[in-house]
């Protein structure tokens, strides 16, 4: 057999508002292994895109270098796509947010390209409230060398070698939240049913939307004593609160009585029943906490983290035009000498 | 709910959706694929020792598996499966040294045949390599029945027919033709081991009562006695303005064969709407084709006569009405009768068994319908030893249910002559096997063609209609044979799902084209869990494929309803919890142990 897709889809695939299917959001086949938790995300991303009935052409989405960055080419085919050098995915990223703030940013990135070579980069675009939702495929390893230990792999996690992670591993999403992030969620590959509405929210706030999935490497990190393989994470998935996301507020109703409704910039909501009643999305104290206590009862804490309504993004901070660059007319760029003559004088 | 039994075979069967519709269970994947593979040879032997006429059947089949067909589901048209039956036929080399030895020592049995149309001839295919000594009746010249005598060579040239029939006669089997049995206790009283019972329904349905249908007796013809008489060329002309009653397939032989005969103004009245026609659609086509104006709603009233000559006939105009319980009548729009000129007119609505040549002394039993009493399964009637098959059996159907029919009266007729147990019968031959051969590679290929479906070219209308004999369809080409076969989506190559293998990591669930695969929470009731799947699986024709719990206590659900056997879910499977399986389902045969 040929490693081929049939064109036909189910005779009743639903559409969405746009009239497109769930197909047309998809990417090109993955060539990465079989069960790697990154398709998974790719699938979710796909599946949320579709459901909140994105344009397509109205996306950019950008990665830097890795078999997470490898996913771009497995969903949402028609969208824009840039992929970028090793952890430099944010500088892109910033660039064209400044350029044109009308599009989507959707950035996909692994924990070597953030949480080692990128390290730096991811800081400063979390610190800037980048206008973005930024994915991390979270697997502890680098899968696309063999698997050694990566800057997220947690102390004392059993690599498929067999030897033990000798040193403390970055938790992701605690830096998000103490570098500025206003979304910051963390969720599971093999976990659709919170991922999907977490990335549509996601993609709703307004400001810097950080998602650390948690995402098993089948090849090299799927073993007994890993902290990232489909068990472990399953065994010790913690959600918070179960999610929903609701499109607009009409459709909130009384039986949504009784739970937390998140209010995004734009209308729509994210309904959480909270599990956890330690703890307020809205409170970086008790998240934070809530982390610190996670980590040393060994769970992995999923769901939305931490959410910041009142977001300033950075286009807004810096007052950068609202016009693409590409639509400025020559007129605008070159107002004349009067306007020259003017700014001058404000000089002085 | 309950983890789907795959153990029983009928599960896998159910899903080859050609092949469960198929009377005869014939592996239609199985030779589609060899046919893509240019093995002719070998793709008609599948056939033959499943349908037994696959030139015949490939060329006049009623194709109960083409509105099975999955990709018919998927998109507009399913594969042309008989018409690539034909190709194997066509094209296959010599196969004598396939074909069952005869053994010189026969096993001692006499069996009789009554009748040598589909039926006979396979309960003879069946048991005389098994060394019965099979002796066949009929009242016809050359053997074949039905398919001789109601079947124009335009549609079945006689050199097909003669090949597929003259290859069972040839095995030993002794020939009483021309000789019309008048009495079943003659053939009793001759002792045979068993007899086989196989008359079809050769009484064409006649309108006695109709007014002026004993005036113009000379002009109006019963649909099946004068096609036969066409084929023995007792007849050679019809007049040049012809009505044509009725609207299943003999009446669309009689108007193309009137079309031969010197009819030029050939129309077909039909008592009822088009679309509830009884034909093939594809018949209906060609007729049509031919330039045969099809009349919906005319019933039937009177025949019109001058001087002894028939002039035409009276039509009543209906139309169709449903109480609610969806039964039909047919109500007069009350419109004046309709007139239709006409030099002859052939009654094509229907036909009958002729069972007077049985005395009813001898025990066997008829019921209400005049049809024998018979166990569905065993064939056998109420006198042990007499069997029954084909259109003799339950009523007019067709020659792959005839054959069907045939390959179990063999068994039962086997399993008797040897003082067996009749409902202890041989089960099917079963086989799942993996498909796997390596990374990305797979012993079958997914590589589907998203053509629509190829059409086959017919012979020009002017060479056809003036000539009786000149067969109608082409056939495919061997490279258009070849796109069509990879339009199969190769169903009988099963998704096995292994639960304790599964590590639910959503591969197969993403990567899946029509979405097919579920993961989520069990239900008590089917319909419950058919309802919450990502497309609900609202086709209940179809079956779903539900796990046993899984580690997270969720389930797996497959609907096998649009599935199209990719195999993508086992190419991105980590951890071969699915696996692609060839699943080879064979029904058994006389001689089989049980």
């Amino acid at each position: 057999m040929s490693y081929i897709k049939p064109k036909f889809i189910h005779p009743r695939s639903p559409k969405n508002k746009l009239g497109y299917s769930r197909q047309y959001y998809e990417g090109s086949l993955s060539t990465l292994c079989a069960g790697c938790g990154h398709d998974s995300i790719s699938a979710a991303i796909v599946d949320a895109c579709y459901e909140m009935a994105i344009e397509p052409h109205k996306v950019a989405k950008l990665s830097g270098i890795g078999c997470s960055s490898k996913t771009p080419a497995y969903f949402l085919n028609n969208s824009h796509g840039f992929n970028s050098v090793h952890g430099r995915m944010p500088s892109v990223a910033t660039g064209a947010n400044l350029a044109n703030r009308d599009l989507i940013y959707l950035g996909v990135s692994g924990d070597g390209d953030s949480a080692s070579i990128g390290f730096g980069q991811f800081a400063h675009a979390v610190r800037r409230n980048l206008n973005m939702t930024y994915i991390v495929m979270n697997n502890g390893c680098y899968g696309l060398t063999k698997g050694q230990d990566s800057a997220t792999a947690d102390h004392g996690s059993i690599s498929k070698g067999g030897i033990p992670n000798t040193f403390e591993g970055i938790d992701m999403c605690a830096l998000a939240i103490q570098l500025g992030a206003t979304y910051v969620a963390q969720s599971f590959s093999g976990d659709k049913t919170q991922l999907v509405p977490l990335i549509k929210a996601a993609i709703n706030h307004k400001g810097f939307s950080f998602i650390n999935v948690m995402s098993p490497c089948v090849t090299f990190n799927n073993n007994a004593g890993s902290t990232k393989s489909y068990d472990y994470v399953r065994e010790h998935n913690e959600a918070l609160s179960s999610i929903d996301f609701v499109p607009v507020k009409e459709e909130i109703t009384l039986e949504y009585e009784g739970e937390d409704l998140v209010e995004l910039h734009d209308g729509t909501f994210l309904k959480l029943n909270k599990l956890n009643q330690n703890w307020d999305p809205k409170d970086k104290l008790s998240i934070i906490s809530a982390l610190q206590i996670a980590h040393d009862k060994n769970e992995i804490l999923t769901g939305l983290l931490y959410i910041d309504n009142d977001s300033v993004e950075l286009n807004e901070l810096i007052n950068t035009t609202e016009k693409p660059l590409n639509t400025l007319t020559e007129a605008e760029l070159c107002p004349g000498v009067d306007v020259l003559e003017k700014l001058n004088q404000s000089l002085r | 709910m309950k983890p789907t039994d795959v153990q029983n075979p009928e599960y896998y069967h159910k899903v080859v959706d050609c092949q469960y519709a198929c009377p005869a269970h014939t592996p239609v994947p199985h030779y589609i694929r060899l046919i893509a593979e240019g093995k002719y040879t070998e793709a008609y032997m599948v056939n033959w020792e499943s349908n037994v006429f696959p030139g015949i059947l490939g060329r006049t089949c009623d194709r109960p598996c083409e509105p099975a067909c999955r990709r018919g589901r998927v998109e507009e048209e399913p594969v042309a499966i008989c018409r690539l039956k034909r190709v194997a036929a066509d094209n296959k080399d010599d196969i004598s040294q396939y074909i069952p030895a005869i053994p010189e020592q026969k096993n001692g049995k006499k069996i009789a045949i009554i009748g040598a149309g589909p039926a006979g001839l396979t309960v003879a295919r069946d048991l005389a390599p098994l060394g019965y000594e099979i002796h066949i009746y009929d009242d016809q010249s050359k053997g074949g029945g039905m398919m001789r005598t109601q079947i124009p060579s335009f549609r079945l040239p006689d050199e097909v027919l003669d090949s597929e029939v003259n290859l069972i006669l040839n095995m030993g089997i002794v020939t009483h033709f021309n000789q019309y049995v008048t009495s079943l206790k003659e053939i009793l009283d001759k002792k045979y081991d068993a007899v086989f019972i196989a008359s079809g329904a050769p009484k064409g349905k006649d309108l006695p009562d109709l007014p002026g249908r004993w005036d113009a007796k000379a002009n109006v013809h019963v649909g099946i006695e004068w096609l036969a008489n066409v084929t023995f060329e007792h007849i050679n002309k019809i007049g040049r303005k012809v009505l044509v009653l009725g609207g299943g397939n003999t009446a669309m032989d009689c108007c193309r064969t009137s079309r031969r005969m010197g009819g030029e103004e050939v129309k077909v009245l039909v008592r009822s709407p088009f679309k509830t026609m009884k034909a093939s659609p594809w018949e209906i086509e060609d007729a049509m084709h031919e330039d045969i104006p099809i009349f919906e709603n005319h019933v039937p009233k009177s025949f019109v006569t001058e001087n002894g000559k028939l002039k035409g006939m009276y039509f009543e105009l209906v139309k169709a009405e449903y109480d609610a319980n969806g039964k039909r009548t047919l109500v007069p729009t009350g419109e004046p009768d309709a007139f239709f000129e006409a030099d002859d007119v052939i009654i094509a609505i229907g036909q009958d068994n002729r069972f007077e040549w049985i005395e009813n002394n001898l025990g066997l039993e008829f019921d209400k319908w005049g049809l024998p009493v018979l166990d569905e399964k065993t064939l056998s009637s109420t006198v042990p030893g007499v069997f029954f098959g084909g259109d003799a059996a339950f009523g007019p159907k067709n020659v792959i249910t005839a054959v069907a029919q045939g390959h179990q009266a063999a068994i039962s007729v086997d399993l008797y002559c040897q003082g067996k147990d009749l409902n202890d019968r041989p089960q099917p031959h079963i086989n799942l096997m993996s498909t796997k051969m390596g990374i990305h590679e797979w012993s079958y290929g997914n590589a589907i063609n998203h053509d629509n479906r190829f059409v086959v070219p017919l012979a020009d209308k002017k060479l056809t209609l003036s000539n009786l004999k000149k067969e109608v369809e082409l056939g495919f080409d061997l490279q258009t044979a070849f796109k069509e076969a990879e339009r199969c989506l190769n169903c009988d190559v099963q998704t096995v799902f292994t639960e304790d293998k599964c590590i639910e990591c959503d591969a197969c669930r993403d990567i899946c084209p029509t979405k097919c695969i579920n993961f989520t929470e069990n239900e008590e009731v089917e319909s419950d869990l058919r309802n919450k799947l990502i497309i609900p699986a609202i086709n209940d024709s179809q079956d779903i494929l539900v796990s046993d719990i899984l580690k997270t206590g969720r389930v797996m659900v497959k609907d096998e309803d649009v599935c199209l056997h990719c195999g993508l879910c086992a190419e991105r499977c980590p951890t071969a919890a699915w696996d692609m399986k060839k699943f080879i389902y064979k029904t058994a045969k006389a001689g089989a142990s049980a």
